[in-house]
């Protein structure tokens, strides 16, 4: 260290646990949004190192659409329970229950949209006024849009052609009443920046990452895991593949790819040669050419 | 080299539609392998919907929707590549007269401005205004790139003429470190390939100069900042007396034993740790974030700064800054606004306009009234209590602030501290 350079991933760090700090000091009730995919995982890390030795001062909240892959919800409280940290769970099935979200049909049925009633209902019960999130602008081409603090209105949505300039490293988080702040610390992190550091800090993440076998349907190009929520279409059949995860959606509607990847290393070396995104393989991505910046609008994630 | 061990380099491009940006930026993500197949797939349907006969790269960069109806890039876009040296992020800006503050929002942290002049036109009006704002947000490095060469025979007297008429330009802007590349984006000539067509060009490629101009020189060693964002007290039984500063160096160089001053107590500690993640760090520089323990007890706060004894920024309550307007809301002299500087916040109080500047032609216009968007004016500030800060020539983040309206609380205006 005595040329006084640090290397990108020592940057990154550094700059995401810069933002964790600054939501933590300018915003009154501030939390994690915990989706159990590896940008979440990586966020809480960054969260636990941000304030130590002291717990992390703000709650988890995780959205959970019934839909989740079991392994989401297992590593999830295994997790709280070692940081010592609350969790807040919003619930898409009660949403529906109650009728304030309309449950979709026919056999592309998703979720998907429907987290976003159950995330302003859970964030406005909690009075949040900044929930942070693992959303990375390479993933998707709204994303490369948005700010670090990016503000919402007091019906939560986003207005992407009047978003507040942000400038060096100096965040403006004032606001009025009702309204709140989505924060992405890791705004700048690339899918390979995201797992050499997964790597680097030895980070724990679900067995769903890794290489596995596991009955599947492919629909559309897509790989999708056969489970209860997915109903088979004329022609379709069951397959046992070897496949693993690069995100970690809903079981409906999360791709899988096939892999033969089982360790972190091999997993970099695959994201290495690999030609596509990694939501390439989401469905609720492929509905239209802007869908995420509709959902995103309207108060997605 | 491993991954692992590679730098992070920001840069900005700003230019028009025209100017060939796009197709720059394309042919940087896509001769590094940074474009994926479903990317270019997807950005190949609309062009091809549009009726377009060619892949439009910009499409690729401009994700808005209103961005792709009128096929302009509106906002700031950040695009992210990597080649086995070095992480880039490049911050990709509309180059328009009506996009300055955008321009300048991408320029703040960038460490290299890639400047493109088209072969076939010179120096244009807005190839001024390109230079002047990397030379105002202190950009330590800039490439400038005279593109389409193939369009003009590859000419070097062409390429020359261009090269001495910038430099009688910049001679008065104060860039420390100007490249001159004659390229051609569409063909790829000396992008990340050594053009064919241009023997007399002896220097490097564009890739070449990305992945090896100096940039651990970029950030202030010398003066050491250490603004306060929180103050971590864990309450445990096992750290019942930890009381540690949490922050981001700003400038210089710490190291637990270093005699320090907190400001604004001007109370004088020694440094007991310096940590992350209870890892001890033996020297600590900007841009790192870490925790500080103290071997006194201080009372210390968010906004408050840690400096060394001998070594203190200005402080005091009247500024004079260069400031961009952002807001459509003009501004005039007795406007309050809020200042936020580093991790302190102060209620202001706009006192003078004192002139503005033409960005096309850098002269001073005298006598103004009001500053309306997209401006760059000298103003005097005062604060409510005193800040601790430098010049914006001498820490680009202890030297600069933004202005926030009381009201609507939007940020309005972006300031460097003369």
């Amino acid at each position: 260290m005595s040329n006084y350079v640090i290397n990108h991933l020592k940057e990154l760090e550094s700059e995401a646990i810069f933002v964790i700090r600054e939501i933590a000091a300018q915003f009154e009730n501030p939390v994690l949004l915990f989706s159990g995919g590896k940008d979440s995982i990586l966020l809480t890390h960054l969260a636990k190192k941000a304030f130590y030795p002291a717990k992390i001062p703000f709650p988890l909240i995780h959205i959970d659409t019934g839909h989740n892959f079991p392994e989401t919800i297992a590593f999830r409280d295994a997790l709280v329970e070692k940081l010592g940290v609350k969790l807040i769970v919003g619930s898409v099935q009660e949403a529906i229950d109650t009728g304030r979200a309309k449950e979709e049909t026919g056999a592309d049925a998703s979720r998907n949209s429907l987290q976003i009633v159950s995330l302003l209902d859970t964030l406005e019960a909690h009075k949040v006024d900044a929930a942070m999130g693992g959303a990375r602008r390479d993933e998707e081409k709204a994303r490369a849009k948005e700010r670090f603090f990016s503000h919402r209105d007091e019906f939560g949505q986003w207005d992407p052609k009047n978003q507040r300039p942000e400038l060096w490293n100096l965040f403006n988080g004032r606001k009025n009443y009702g309204e709140h702040f989505r924060v992405f610390p890791i705004s700048n992190w690339t899918e390979m920046d995201v797992w050499e550091y997964i790597k680097q800090e030895n980070i724990d993440l679900p067995s769903l990452y890794f290489s596995h076998q596991r009955d599947c349907v492919v629909r559309d190009g897509v790989i999708l895991a056969n489970s209860e929520f997915i109903k088979l279409k004329e022609g379709e059949t069951v397959e046992n593949m070897t496949i693993r995860y690069r995100t970690c959606g809903d079981m409906p509607i999360t791709g899988a790819v096939e892999s033969e990847a089982d360790t972190l290393e091999k997993i970099i070396e695959e994201i290495a040669t690999t030609r596509t995104t990694e939501r390439g393989g989401r469905a609720d991505d492929k509905r239209a050419e802007t869908a995420m910046e509709d959902r995103k609008k309207q108060g997605y994630f | 080299m491993d991954y692992q061990d590679i730098e992070l380099l920001r840069f900005t491009t700003a230019g028009s539609v025209d100017d060939g940006k796009s197709t720059l930026i394309g042919r940087l993500l896509y001769d590094s392998k940074s474009i994926f197949q479903d990317q270019l797939e997807a950005v190949e349907e609309s062009s091809k919907s549009k009726g377009f006969d060619y892949v439009d790269l910009s499409l690729l960069t401009d994700g808005l929707k209103s961005e792709r109806e009128q096929g302009i890039t509106i906002d700031v876009a950040y695009r992210y590549f990597a080649t086995p040296k070095r992480k880039f992020i490049i911050a990709d800006t509309p180059g328009h007269i009506q996009y300055t503050r955008n321009m300048v929002t991408g320029a703040s942290t960038a460490n290299l401005a890639i400047i493109l002049i088209d072969a076939r036109k010179g120096m244009l009006e807005q190839t001024h205004r390109h230079a002047f704002i990397a030379s105002l947000l202190r950009i330590p490095h800039a490439i400038v790139c005279v593109n389409k060469m193939d369009l003009v025979d590859y000419s070097e007297d062409v390429y020359n003429g261009i090269v001495s008429d910038f430099k009688a330009f910049s001679s008065k802007l104060g860039i420390k470190d100007i490249q001159f590349i004659p390229i051609s984006a569409l063909n790829g000539d000396n992008v990340v390939n050594r053009s064919e067509n241009m023997d007399w060009y002896q220097g490097s490629t564009l890739m070449y100069h990305l992945e090896t101009v100096h940039i651990s020189s970029d950030h202030n060693l010398v003066d050491c900042r250490f603004p306060i964002q929180s103050v971590i007290r864990p309450h445990t039984l096992d750290n019942q007396d930890f009381r540690g500063f949490a922050g981001r160096i700003d400038g210089g160089v710490f190291k637990p034993g270093d005699k320090v001053k907190s400001l604004p107590s001007g109370f004088v500690s020694t440094i007991k740790t310096i940590e992350l993640n209870g890892e001890q760090i033996e020297e600590a520089f900007a841009p790192m974030s870490v925790t500080m323990t103290l071997e006194d007890e201080i009372d210390n706060s968010r906004g408050d700064m840690i400096v060394r004894e001998n070594n203190v920024p200005e402080i005091g309550q009247d500024i004079e800054v260069l400031v961009t307007w952002m807001s459509t809301k003009p501004i005039q002299a007795r406007t309050k606004v809020v200042v936020k500087h580093t991790t302190n916040e102060s209620i202001g109080m706009v006192k003078e306009l004192k002139y503005k500047i033409d960005i096309n032609t850098l002269h001073r216009m005298e006598d103004v009234t009001s500053i309306e968007m997209n401006d760059i004016a000298r103003i005097s500030i005062r604060t409510a209590k005193p800040m601790f800060y430098d010049a914006y020539k001498k820490n680009r983040q202890t030297g600069s602030i933004i202005l926030i309206d009381e009201q609507t609380n939007e940020t309005i205006g972006a300031g460097m501290i003369i």
